[in-house]
């Protein structure tokens, strides 16, 4: 494996963490409002309280390692998506304020409008985060300077606008199961509700999103006549999801999770397969002006030096991990440290 | 236009980083404090050190919470706004900000929830290794950050390459870009200026509940640990701002110039105390052949002044001169408060001099004032360059952002930035206000039940 390679491995593994774990409490913040009183919505806060803050660093991780890794897909991508990517940075921002400063004021008024920003931001983000991945996948204009060339209506073609959407939903599935799992009593009974109207959206969204490729983005499919054999990735995919649901039923709310992260990570996979070694796809000259893992990335010293501190930190991040989610697991408890 | 462009971006990151840039300091010198606050806790086992602990806790968590939003701006601003920029130092640049993320942020960030919610969850030991691990990691942040500035002021270990998309840097010795030449000086000078931070943050809380007589055990405790930080800061600071000056001197000339105004290189070379620039002469209150003095330990020998310099490579200078000037006169008065305060505290007069106490509390604001006006007479004067010497600002700018985008985005930062600030100032104000709480004593209750 080439060192390209090696560091896409890297990132892509690091996109896995960010949608798996951010992906929960983003998910956690789509279904805020639907909690009744402000006891239930500090239980969904609390569950997160400890966590999210790490998650979010995944995504500083796969930006700050397209920098180093692949700076022309760094920069080609930041200044192209410009406009979305300040929507994004404002959501974040509002989503961390109204985390942090909901629960330092006791005034219904105060609590209520920390709990809209908060969810709405939360929203948001994740509709962004599936647009501009849409985009990535529909391929944008970008010239042969590598410099994005198009306007802000490019980026909402219905395809990607679907792929946003989608990322909602699966957010949203993800996040109410994380909640069966950390949730206890009245507020477990009222969050098990959510759980099977949250996992039929995302079937709805996944069969859309399916189609839509195999017509809109044929391209995404190639890999399937390539390497046959592959054909059982889209089909664990299904299983993963399709076992949610069952896992659900039998009460197991922990392997309804990890089955939901495997559904992540292979559907994640799909479209690594779909378009490797292309990072950002130019609808310009497809051949000459995209942005590939080979044309974009950095020296192989430096990438040899970036997979050194990969496998210097990575291990010791889940080190951490592993420490701060079994200091809190079990189910949430609001003590006075409490948001 | 493209001049705007290139103005509004400029503006535009500024705004960023300043903003930002109110927030790690508190985060890495409260930090140092927690770490010395409850390690007194531990050792004496005294509730007091305790409540201080917890009340300093809250206050690193909104710090923490608007440092953390505001940070992750930084990470796409490059890209977004530096796009030549990011392409040109990927190599370098990006690879110091990588090692940020996977060194520093997971260990701050993971531990924080420890270090917020895990009293009653983790025993003392434990949790004192996560406010030590939370404060290592805010340290190393800096560490990655200032190594990746330094090496735009006084590159070293790349050489520059030709690619399809023109020429980048690349690098040829890691730890040479690591340690290039001002990077450890200039380190030092960060850190301790964010410990002043802490030490007067602490200090002004302190020197509030003694003026008010509220808290008086814990405020007695916190103003010493503050003070003593403070003092021995200070005189780091001293240290620390020569050497970084003379590293400028021997590096950066064209911006030690700008730093005192010294438009003419002559022997006995001054240096102004305060001032104006007019033009291309400056009217100050001088000290004939100190600047000589500072820069090579010898009365006469000249240092480099504009004149032996293309116009052309000029930073702004009176932007230059104000802001260094500012930053050392606001350490004076750091120094005179820290001195003062040390004095009186170690006599046990402290708390019947009321206008030194005042003094203290406003005087939480002045390594700010300090630390924004250091950074802005350091990143001007490296202007014009971005990477001293081989990429001028105006070729790093982003092609595909226009003015309106610009426009549209600063606005928006603007916006929500005065909103974060008045947020943060009413919520520290309440928790303040509302002061330290009573605290079960943690090692006793930990040994009880776990024998």
């Amino acid at each position: 494996m080439t060192l390209e390679a090696m560091w896409y491995v890297v990132i892509g593994a690091s996109v896995m963490f960010y949608v798996i774990l951010d992906g929960f409490d983003l998910g956690v913040g789509a279904l805020h409002l639907l909690a009744k009183d402000d006891h239930q919505r500090r239980l969904l806060l609390n569950s997160i309280g400890p966590v999210w803050d790490g998650n979010e660093v995944w995504i500083v991780i796969v930006v700050g390692g397209l920098f180093a890794g692949f700076p022309d897909v760094y920069a080609s991508l930041l200044s192209g998506f410009y406009t979305l990517i300040m929507v994004l940075l404002m959501g974040l921002m509002f989503r961390a304020a109204a985390i942090e400063f909901r629960s330092k004021h006791e005034s219904k008024g105060w609590r209520s409008l920390w709990d809209g920003v908060f969810s709405l931001a939360s929203i948001l983000v994740a509709f962004l985060l599936g647009l501009m991945l849409g985009n990535v996948i529909q391929g944008i204009p970008l010239d042969a300077t590598q410099d994005f060339v198009g306007t802000f209506s490019d980026f909402f073609r219905p395809y990607s606008i679907l792929v946003g959407i989608t990322a909602i939903a699966l957010f949203s599935m993800h996040g109410s199961i994380y909640l069966a799992m950390k949730t206890e009593g009245e507020a477990h009974d009222l969050v098990r509700r959510w759980i099977l109207p949250s996992i039929f959206f995302f079937f709805l969204c996944y069969l859309a999103t399916t189609i839509a490729t195999i017509i809109i983005v044929p391209h995404m499919t190639q890999f399937l006549s390539d390497f046959p054999l592959l054909i059982v990735v889209p089909i664990l995919a299904l299983i993963a999801i399709i076992n949610v649901p069952y896992q659900i039923r039998k009460k197991q709310d922990g392997w309804a999770f990890i089955s939901s992260s495997v559904a992540i990570i292979l559907l994640l996979s799909l479209f690594a397969f779909g378009t490797f070694p292309i990072l950002v796809l130019s609808t310009l000259e497809p051949q000459t002006h995209s942005l590939t893992i080979y044309n974009t990335a950095s020296s192989h010293s430096t990438l040899k030096t970036l997979l050194i501190f990969a496998a210097i930190g990575i291990p010791l991040i889940l080190c951490y991990g592993f420490f701060v989610y079994r200091t809190f697991r079990g189910k949430v408890k609001l003590d006075r440290t409490s948001y | 236009m493209g001049m705007d462009i290139l103005m509004l971006s400029r503006i535009q990151f500024a705004l960023n980083i300043g903003f930002h840039y109110l927030y790690p300091p508190i985060s890495i010198g409260l930090g140092l404090m927690l770490c010395i606050m409850e390690g007194m806790y531990l050792k004496t086992k005294n509730p007091k050190y305790k409540e201080m602990t917890s009340f300093w806790i809250k206050i690193f968590a909104l710090t923490f919470a608007i440092g953390v939003a505001t940070g992750l701006v930084q990470a796409f601003a490059f890209g977004t706004n530096w796009s030549r920029y990011s392409r040109f130092v990927g190599d370098v640049f990006g690879s110091a900000l990588a090692a940020e993320g996977i060194f520093a942020f997971f260990l701050e960030s993971g531990f924080l929830g420890v270090l917020l919610f895990g009293w009653d969850r983790v025993g003392p030991k434990l949790h004192y290794f996560s406010t030590i691990c939370v404060t290592l990691g805010a340290h190393f942040s800096a560490v990655w950050i200032v190594v990746a500035n330094s090496w735009m002021q006084t590159p070293a270990g790349h050489t520059i390459v030709d690619s399809p998309t023109g020429p980048r840097a690349v690098i040829t010795d890691f730890w040479a870009m690591v340690f290039n030449p001002s990077a450890m000086d200039r380190l030092l000078h960060v850190l301790v200026a964010c410990w002043l931070t802490g030490a007067f943050f602490v200090i002004s809380v302190a020197a509030y509940y003694l003026l008010r007589g509220k808290h008086l055990v814990i405020a007695r405790s916190m103003m010493h640990v503050g003070i003593v930080t403070a003092f021995i800061c200070c005189l780091l600071q001293l240290l620390s701002g020569d050497s970084s000056a003379r590293i400028a001197a021997k590096y950066q000339p064209a911006k030690l110039a700008a730093f005192e105004g010294n438009f003419v290189t002559q022997e006995y070379t001054p240096a102004s105390v305060i001032g104006w620039v007019d033009g291309e002469r400056v009217h100050s209150i001088s000290i004939p052949g100190l600047l000589s003095f500072m820069t090579y330990r010898n009365f006469k020998q000249p240092v480099m002044g504009l004149d032996q310099i293309p116009r052309d490579e000029w930073p702004n200078v009176p932007l230059v001169f104000q802001t260094y000037h500012i930053m050392v006169l606001m350490w004076g008065v750091m120094f005179l408060i820290a001195l003062f305060g040390f004095w009186h505290w170690w006599r046990g007069t402290l708390e019947k001099r009321r206008w030194l106490l005042w003094a203290m509390v406003y005087g939480v604001g002045l390594p700010h004032i300090a630390q924004q006006a250091g950074w802005i007479s350091a990143e001007v004067g490296r202007q014009p360059w971005i990477v001293w010497k081989i990429l001028r600002t105006s070729e790093g700018v982003s092609k595909s952002v226009s003015a309106g985008q610009l426009f549209g985005s600063i606005t928006m930062f603007l916006m929500i930035y005065i909103l974060l600030l008045c947020l943060f100032l009413f919520l520290l104000n309440l928790k303040i206000k509302h002061g330290p709480e009573e605290v079960v004593d943690t090692v006793t209750q930990y040994r009880e039940r776990s024998p």
